[in-house]
């Protein structure tokens, strides 16, 4: 009985402590947080960061290289949640919210090309060869990435005009005089 | 009926003595009617009609494109003159889409869909069918599609009607006047609501400070089983309807659920109007009860004003100003907004048009929290005012979710009691629209990932197929010899 449990033990002990060596030496170099940070970003592909995509911008924050506000098409909310998630304390009030834009093809000037339409990392273009291609605004975020591609200029971005849909009560300013009704 | 006790509540000036007295009349028909296409809770309404397009009274000239939705019919015969951008009767002031009436002062009707004969012999969903057509959303000021909440028998197990006349905001008086002037047909209305509901309750709430309406629409409901009138305490804002479900039959809603979850169904009276006038007579909501009152306003009254009147020619027609107005507000003082200018039209949500005299006013500067506690005893909510407001000023604005910024109701309770002039209902709307921006940013996202790696994996697919055929031909054509590996 007592043989038992002391083989039983030892084994326990020598395979365990076998298993932390190779998880020590056989470990994968993985931030952890550049996964979770990876899952934050919008996953879009844009570019608009200056990486080539959200995961190298991932890593990069991971390492402290990036600023928190870097990605334009998660506005002020991923800014704020990067920054928790970092521990870092951004400074958001320099961070002005990008006013949102949106692709739009000057329908005079589109021939066709599909070149817009392969550019596009969320398929937010439609068209085909030979035929006047589109915006789906609602998918479009405003990355540009089209407008480089069109040789004949005809995509520009144009900011979302402010529309009784989007609009919110600003926040008080402090310490005005106020009217109320009595 | 006993009321239940309700937390929170406070006791403004009603003022309704202003245009209590004024019976309903008939608004003269104005030259231009403006009619925005998003008047309600959903989906904006698409034009049916072009410019140039002679229109008859009642005729639809914008449909619904979903069921949270509600279509627009023509206030009266005329030509649209055009479809344009106007100032929103919206806190904003921002431009909005309208379709553009010129009336031909003939008033002609268009063909109605025939009266429905016995309304208690149809089936429920003729009933939501013919308010959805009708384009009739709460009357109460919250504009919610009435279709919508009349088929909520089937998603939830009801027993109660609640017709709401409970018209708490000071001021305004135009259910009053519904009330005293319409009792029969509120009541028909009621019914025609019930039935369409499947519930054998109704029970009818009215403010103790209107006892002539309580009074009138106790006899009219007496000829039938199952209607209750009860006079609820003269408390705001116990017109808000999960206050006053809990104070008639108290139930209390969870937070961020439905009023239909705990078996009630709260509707306006001046929406049970509506909805006898759609079924009895098929006529579409084409114009509603404004009060038009504060002591700025000349002769304040009760009109029948059609939609999309410009709310200069009510002040017009009330004589105009008596003094300089310090505030013109759409609604009452309490929820109402500051109309952007005179000229933006009166939508199905209007209940009323306040124009406050500088005396009805006080100019009060803000001045620190002295942490009374006033906020947290009056908010109905039993939210806490103070603690959100400090985390909105930091932009903490998730810890102020946490606190439940996101179930203010916003009736103004807190910043009327507040003694330091706080404008606490500022921020939390503020925070509410800030937190839904980020919302719908993060499901915007979201879904823009997916269709990034939907993109990503049909781009891997056709190259793997693309691949495979190369290495098909490849093979064929070194078919005897040898298997090419790709």
């Amino acid at each position: 009985m007592s043989s038992a449990i002391v083989s039983l033990t030892l084994l326990g002990i020598v395979l365990g402590g076998l298993l932390g060596l190779a998880s020590h030496w056989l470990a994968v170099e993985e931030d952890p947080i550049e996964k979770d940070i990876q899952a934050m970003l919008p996953g879009s592909q844009c570019g608009q960061c200056g990486y080539v995509g959200c995961a190298q911008a991932a890593a990069a924050l991971a390492r402290g290289e990036a600023a928190v506000t870097l990605c334009p098409s998660g506005g002020r909310a991923l800014a704020e949640a990067l920054a928790k998630k970092l521990g870092v304390s951004a400074d958001l009030d320099g961070h002005a919210e990008p006013v949102p834009q949106l692709a739009r093809i000057e329908e005079a000037l589109c021939i066709g090309c599909v070149r817009c339409f392969n550019a596009c990392t969320v398929d937010a273009i439609i068209g085909a060869p030979k035929q006047i291609h589109a915006v789906l605004s609602d998918i479009c975020h405003g990355c540009g990435k089209c407008v480089g591609e069109c040789r004949t200029g005809a995509i520009a971005l144009q900011p979302v005009a402010p529309s009784v849909a989007s609009w919110i009560w600003p926040k008080p300013a402090a310490g005005l005089a106020r009217e109320v009704a009595a | 009926m006993k009321n239940h006790p309700i937390r929170g509540g406070v006791h403004p000036r009603y003022w309704k003595e202003l245009a209590s007295g004024q019976p309903i009349a008939a608004f003269p028909l104005p030259a231009r009617l403006s009619l925005p296409l998003q008047q309600h809770v959903g989906a904006a309404a698409i034009p049916l009609v072009e410019p140039g397009q002679r229109v008859r009274k009642g005729e639809r000239i914008a449909l619904a494109p979903g069921a949270m939705s509600a279509p627009l019919h023509a206030p009266t015969s005329g030509v649209v003159h055009a479809i344009e951008e106007i100032t929103a009767a919206h806190a904003s002031g921002l431009p909005q889409l309208a379709i553009v009436i010129d009336s031909d002062g003939l008033d002609e009707w268009a063909e109605l869909p025939a009266p429905l004969a016995d309304p208690f012999a149809a089936p429920p969903e003729e009933i939501v069918r013919r308010v959805a057509e009708a384009g009739i959303v709460g009357q109460g000021g919250a504009v919610f599609p009435t279709a919508v909440k009349l088929g909520m028998g089937k998603q939830y197990r009801l027993d109660t009607l609640l017709l709401n006349g409970a018209e708490c905001e000071p001021y305004i008086t135009s259910d009053d006047r519904v009330m005293r002037e319409h009792a029969a047909e509120v009541i028909d209305g009621a019914r025609i609501m019930a039935h369409a509901l499947g519930v054998a309750k109704i029970i009818i709430a009215i403010k103790k400070n209107k006892p002539e309406a309580i009074a009138i629409m106790r006899e009219a409901a007496r000829a039938f089983a199952g209607i209750e009138v009860v006079g609820v305490k003269i408390q705001y804002p116990i017109g808000y309807a999960q206050y006053l479900t809990q104070a008639v039959t108290g139930r209390e809603t969870p937070a961020g659920r439905r009023n239909a979850e705990v078996g009630v169904v709260v509707q306006n009276v001046a929406t049970a109007l509506a909805v006898q006038r759609a079924v009895r007579h098929g006529v579409p909501l084409i114009s509603r009860v404004v009060t038009v009152t504060g002591t700025a306003v000349s002769r304040a009254g009760n009109f029948e004003v059609p939609i999309g009147t410009p709310v200069a020619e009510l002040i017009a027609h009330c004589g105009g100003y008596r003094a300089r107005p310090r505030f013109l507000v759409n609604g009452g003082p309490m929820m109402g907004f500051q109309l952007p200018d005179e000229n933006v039209p009166v939508v199905k949500g209007c209940v009323g048009i306040v124009a406050l005299a500088e005396e009805e006013t006080a100019r009060q500067p803000e001045q620190a929290c002295i942490r009374c506690g006033t906020c947290m005893d009056v908010c109905p909510i039993g939210l806490p005012p103070v603690e959100m407001a400090q985390l909105i000023r930091k932009d903490r604005l998730d810890d102020a979710a946490r606190l439940g910024v996101g179930d203010c109701i916003a009736c103004g309770s807190c910043a009327w009691a507040c003694p330091s002039h706080i404008p606490l209902v500022q921020y939390f709307n503020h925070a509410n629209g800030a937190l839904w921006t980020a919302d719908r940013q993060q499901r915007k996202n979201e879904r823009l990932r997916q269709l990034a790696e939907a993109r990503s994996a049909r781009l891997e697919a056709a190259r793997q197929e693309r691949l495979a055929a190369q290495a098909a031909r490849k093979a064929r054509a070194a078919a005897p010899r040898q298997e090419i590996s790709e």
